[in-house]
């Protein structure tokens, strides 16, 4: 199935459902990001808000419903009444022009940053060794970390470690970026250049996909903020509709209980 | 009186290195295989897919839940019965291979289960295959991890050799046995046979210590 229009979203959740055994973690959620989009994902611990990225990545299977990357049905073959998983050939293909962070920033650490970022240019992309050190070191460049090319994971920072894996990601050329907290890992101090980073990349126009604590930067940096409470979405709106507008009051508790632990000041 | 008779070990001595000679050979095949085996093992035991699973769990329950003398003599004696014609060096070595697979196998498995989940998600998302997963990002942490353990099997297979005297290996043991019982120096040639397996493991545990400080560079905070 493919719906080639110019407008048409990058990533669509339709109708899409989770079950952990017999719990329900999401329900019915629709979602659609168009290009270039910044999208950020708020909630309390539990609401789903992970779980919800990682269907999009389809790290999870999702139980019902249907997830377009691009257009094409992911994880799924959509031809026959009974669903079956594709293939993994399949299912890289519908996500390869997909990147992800994570909280923990999972780099290889037996690699250095320098191999973390060109691992997959030269086994997914083909690239020889010598093209893809090039490329690699620019991205490295990008990010701020070109002194540190060839520090392994363990010999950086948190705040480093998370800019290789972003610097990881961006190697691939994706055409969306998926955040899953990745300042939560964070030392309050090293929070900043992550988030540097994160906005450079939403300024050049990058599509991404955040779950985040970081409600500053949702205000400044998103086009869309969804709140999720218990596997549902409650309100989906602009920062401005979201932090400054009429909300539910699940939202309005959420938003006076992450005041009230940030304040440090009458 | 004591007396421990130092010439007739030095008489024999090009027969003992022969032996030294043929039971390093066959402890560093056996283990090569063994290795080779014990990593198609573990995945066979990680699989999902229970037909896989369930026939490697009962090889590996087999395996350590018999003795190994019973082994070698399943396939060195019973083996012709199943038209298989094996020279004792060849039975000895597969024995101790296959023998050797299913602890080494165990260890493996260990290590593949203590690479955090969180490295293998990265690895799907930007489109490494299964294989590749596996190549390069389990195996070289999980080796490194697993070294200690690896040289524990590996001084045990060494030692294990000496079975394969009862078969009539030419090796180290079967060598020292024999010159003894020729010559009823008992004390003598056994006390040299012990030395040599001695010797044969410290240097298994030396070579495992070394490359365990040469591979987990990587996990050093400085440089």
């Amino acid at each position: 199935m493919n719906k080639q229009t110019q407008d048409s979203p990058i990533v669509e959740v339709q109708k899409m459902s989770k079950n952990f055994g017999t719990t329900q973690v999401l329900k019915n959620v629709d979602l659609k990001v168009q290009p270039s989009e910044v999208m950020c994902l708020i909630g309390p611990s539990g609401s789903g808000k992970s779980t919800l990225l990682r269907c999009i990545a389809f790290l999870e299977q999702y139980s019902s419903g249907n997830i377009y990357i691009e257009g094409e049905m992911l994880g799924y073959n959509d031809d026959t009444d009974i669903r079956k998983l594709t293939s993994t050939n399949e299912l890289n293909h519908v996500r390869r022009n997909m990147g992800m962070v994570f909280q923990q920033f999972n780099l290889w650490p037996h690699m250095t940053a320098l191999g973390n970022v060109t691992e997959a240019l030269v086994r997914v992309k083909k690239l020889s060794r010598r093209e893809a050190d090039e490329k690699g070191h620019a991205i490295l460049k990008k990010v701020g970390l070109a002194e540190r090319a060839l520090h392994y994971p363990a010999q950086l920072s948190g705040g480093q470690q998370q800019r290789v894996a972003i610097a990881r990601s961006l190697a691939m050329e994706p055409s969306v970026m998926l955040f899953d907290e990745p300042t939560s890992a964070l030392d309050p101090e090293l929070v900043g250049e992550v988030l540097q980073v994160m906005k450079d990349l939403a300024k050049d126009g990058m599509t991404m996909i955040v779950v985040t604590h970081e409600m500053g930067f949702a205000a400044q940096v998103a086009d869309t903020v969804v709140f999720l409470d218990q596997g549902e979405i409650l309100m989906k709106g602009s920062p401005k509709e979201i932090f400054q507008g009429e909300k539910p009051p699940r939202l309005e508790q959420f938003l006076k209980n992450y005041m009230d632990r940030n304040a440090f000041w009458e | 009186m004591m007396t421990f008779d130092a010439q007739l070990i030095l008489n024999h001595l090009p027969d003992i290195a022969s032996g030294f000679g043929i039971t390093i050979l066959c402890t560093l095949i056996a283990c090569f295989i063994a290795m080779l085996l014990g990593l198609v093992v573990a995945l066979g035991l990680m699989s999902k897919a229970k037909i896989l699973r369930y026939p490697v769990r009962l090889y590996v329950e087999i395996i350590r839940g018999t003795p190994f003398l019973i082994q070698l003599f399943l396939l060195y004696y019973g083996g012709p019965s199943i038209g298989l014609y094996l020279e004792p060096i060849e039975a000895g070595i597969f024995a101790l291979a296959c023998n050797g697979s299913a602890y080494y196998a165990e260890l493996f498995r260990a290590g593949f289960n203590a690479i955090p989940k969180g490295q293998l998600d990265a690895a799907k998302i930007i489109g490494l295959s299964r294989l590749q997963i596996i190549v390069r990002i389990q195996i070289p942490q999980m080796m490194v991890l697993i070294i200690p353990g690896l040289v524990n099997v590996s001084i045990i297979l060494g030692k294990e050799t000496a079975i394969l005297s009862i078969v009539t290996v030419p090796e180290l043991a079967f060598v020292l046995i024999g010159i003894g019982a020729e010559t009823y120096a008992y004390a003598e040639t056994l006390t040299v046979l012990a030395v040599s397996y001695l010797i044969l493991a410290e240097l298994t545990s030396r070579f495992g210590g070394w490359t365990e400080k040469r591979l987990s560079k990587y996990m050093e905070r400085s440089i």
